[in-house]
């Protein structure tokens, strides 16, 4: 059900994004021009990296067991090296560090992706509504955590069962989408990139299809199929984080690589190839790196919606639309909000928790219908 | 039937509210219809229940339950021959005749294909007790109970509807010498025992108000989630956090998770900062049949020897 809404938005974005850019002018990159008001490159990574430090600090000092900062300062001071002498009870330290601190690093490596690899969809795709759920990811991966949890298996296999759910739906789909775009009629849509969405489309509701019976058929474990679908962070670890980690670091670097070459796509598909750009190979490798980072993310996180939507758009927004810009700034300020709102998922019902994909869609959805109704946006947004 | 049970609060504590209101009157007045005092049976005979009165009009031989509970309570009053059908989550007794009947999403087709002369459940699902009265079978609605007491109105009520009402009655006395037994034997100490109950891996768990927490109040236990905001809120089954525990440093640990997710004193020792707790250290973890203690037939009895036996092995040492 909620693996269903990302398709369900991109299904209505394929549509309406591609009728647009047939009808209106080819969008020109205007980060160069920046107009009044934007922020400067430099100063955005700056304020960016700021705001996550801020985050970071927030995260680890705030939660439902109350430990005071000064605490909170000797339990992080208590574990380094040539570290003051000061006695902190063992369980505040437990805290500190097997819980917050995993928490925080982790729900930053989930944002950076999810950001990251929203950006370089919107871009690789030329659609501004795509997220990294958009050839789906979110929908295998649901499937693969739902078999795990319906079969009653180790809770150890769940990451690695979402993992690969979501690889093999995006292999199912840029298959399926490939293969289609090479038929005649196929290219009348638009060529390979709108047939790639489409087949997401469809191999997303097939999947989420399969997932959803099997969740129905099996009612007792329906509530923890429900939980992870949500998506949070509330069992995070150090080995979740090093679990990810390698991923992590094969697709911030690879995206990052080609953020100049998502800036020369931004004039278009056609344009980008006669200026030597080879637009399949850019879109099969931003299309591998953002789904092993993604799908990383949503194996240790669940299903978390909207921060690939609505951290880049902001970047945009505020600091132009050039993806040497967008694509870093995103990671950080993604990394940043969801440090941010998993604060909130683990506060506001404290002790209880509130699925942080509830806190992102809350966020994202209203801002979500702002980018939509904006027209400057809409302009500005590719 | 064990998660959402237990998991539902709201329809729990609207369940226990319902029962506190119809069973105020149940108690004694509901035999004055089957009048027998020798708990034979005499029928047709008036149930006065959760969902109002049932009418049974014969002594039924052809009975549904819906309810894992139920069906557990039927075989202990010895009304087993006369059940047809139970659904797929009532395991217990093994010789109960288990179909693909579901209590979440009843098909109220396929239970009047099988012809019911009566219906037992716990969770009237989208107003299953009206759709089926539309049919004329009777239903009896035996909900998750507040109260210890409730177990035994609950017993005798099925005893009524079935014929079995000294038998019922029997069973009642029985678990009632039982829990006495048990609750005698356990060593006491100055202060109430903590304990961190724990229903699934995102730390559900219930308060000493809940009906498991009445029934380990009995052992002299109090639980940790009783100081967590909106615990009533949650209708007693309050989410904590992974550091909501750590702090509260529980003297136990007892999980009612071990089937449904695998989780044992192995396991919650490896949980990230978990080894920091003295219970975990001292091995004061407690592991519960998530079936027995999540439904609240006679095997009451058994969730709470298993919880004896481990607190009682501390007062040895």
């Amino acid at each position: 059900m909620t693996a269903a809404a990302p398709g369900k938005a991109a299904s209505s974005a394929t549509t309406s994004g591609a009728q647009e850019t047939a009808a209106s002018d080819p969008p020109t990159p205007s980060a160069e021009r920046r107009p009044a008001g934007r922020i400067r490159p430099g100063r955005a990574i700056a304020i960016a990296t700021a705001a996550l430090a801020v985050a970071m600090i927030v995260g680890v000092t705030i939660g439902p067991a109350g430990i005071s900062i000064g605490s909170v300062v000797d339990s992080l001071a208590v574990r380094l090296p040539w570290h003051p002498a000061v006695s902190v009870p063992g369980i505040d330290v437990a805290i500190i560090w097997q819980l917050r601190l995993p928490r925080v690093v982790l729900a930053a490596l989930v944002g950076a992706m999810l950001a990251g690899c929203g950006a370089a969809y919107q871009g690789v795709f030329r659609n501004p509504l795509a997220d990294p759920y958009l050839l789906g990811v979110a929908a295998g991966a649901g499937l693969g955590a739902t078999i795990v949890i319906v079969t009653r298996a180790s809770s150890q296999l769940l990451p690695p069962a979402a993992f690969a759910g979501g690889l093999g739906a995006v292999v199912l789909t840029y298959l399926l989408g490939v293969g289609a775009g090479r038929d005649g009629q196929a290219r009348r849509f638009g060529g390979g990139t709108a047939s790639i969405l489409l087949a997401g489309i469809a191999v997303a509701a097939l999947l989420t299809a399969a997932q959803t019976y099997l969740q129905q058929q099996h009612s007792q474990t329906l509530q923890t199929v429900y939980e992870w679908l949500l998506g949070g962070l509330s069992t995070a670890s150090w080995s979740d984080v090093t679990l990810i980690i390698p991923y992590v670091m094969v697709c911030a670097v690879a995206l990052l690589a080609h953020r100049r070459l998502l800036d020369v796509l931004r004039v278009g598909e056609t344009e980008a190839n006669t200026l030597g750009v080879n637009v399949a190979r850019l879109r099969l490798v931003v299309v591998i790196a953002a789904t092993l980072g993604c799908a990383a993310a949503v194996a240790v996180s669940g299903l978390i919606g909207f921060v690939g939507i609505i951290v880049p758009h902001a970047v945009r927004l505020t600091a132009g639309a050039s993806y040497r810009i967008v694509l870093p700034v995103s990671m950080i300020g993604g990394a940043a909000f969801l440090v941010l709102a998993d604060v909130a998922a683990r506060t506001v019902q404290s002790p209880a928790e509130v699925p942080l994909g509830v806190i992102t869609a809350a966020v994202g959805a209203p801002f979500f219908l702002f980018v939509l109704r904006s027209r400057r946006a809409r302009q500005d947004l590719m | 039937m064990r998660v959402p049970a237990s998991r539902l609060p709201a329809v729990a504590a609207a369940a226990a509210a319902a029962l506190a209101v119809a069973c105020a009157a149940c108690g004694s007045s509901g035999t004055s219809a089957s009048g027998s005092a020798s708990g034979g049976a005499t029928f047709p005979v008036t149930v006065n229940a959760v969902n109002g009165a049932v009418h049974v009009r014969s002594r039924p031989t052809s009975i549904i339950s819906l309810s894992p509970t139920a069906t557990e309570m039927l075989y202990a009053i010895g009304a087993g021959s006369q059940v047809k059908a139970v659904d797929e989550d009532s395991d217990y007794p093994a010789r109960a005749p288990r179909t693909k009947l579901s209590g979440f999403e009843p098909n109220v087709e396929a239970i009047v294909s099988d012809k019911p002369d009566l219906v037992v459940i716990s969770n009237n699902v989208a107003g299953l007790a009206k759709r089926l009265a539309a049919f004329s079978i009777p239903v009896l609605e035996l909900p998750p109970p507040a109260t210890v007491s409730s177990v035994y109105s609950q017993l005798d009520q099925l005893g009524r509807a079935t014929g079995h009402l000294g038998q019922a009655q029997r069973a009642d006395s029985r678990l009632q010498s039982q829990i006495k037994h048990i609750t005698a034997v356990v060593p006491r100490h100055s202060r109430p025992l903590t304990y961190y109950y724990e229903l699934d891996q995102t730390y559900y768990s219930v308060t000493s108000g809940t009906f498991v927490g009445k029934l380990l109040a009995l052992l002299g236990m109090k639980s940790i989630a009783d100081a967590a905001k909106g615990a009533a809120a949650a209708g007693g089954y309050p989410q904590l956090s992974a550091e909501y525990i750590l702090k509260a440093q529980p003297d136990y640990i007892i999980l009612a998770d071990t089937l449904c997710c695998h989780q044992s004193a192995a396991t919650v020792g490896q949980r990230p900062g978990w080894s920091a707790l003295t219970a975990v250290k001292e091995g004061h973890i407690i592991a519960l049949n998530d079936d027995i203690a999540s439904r609240w037939g006679p095997r009451i009895v058994d969730l709470l020897k298993s919880v004896e036996a481990g607190i009682s092995s501390r007062g040895s040492r």
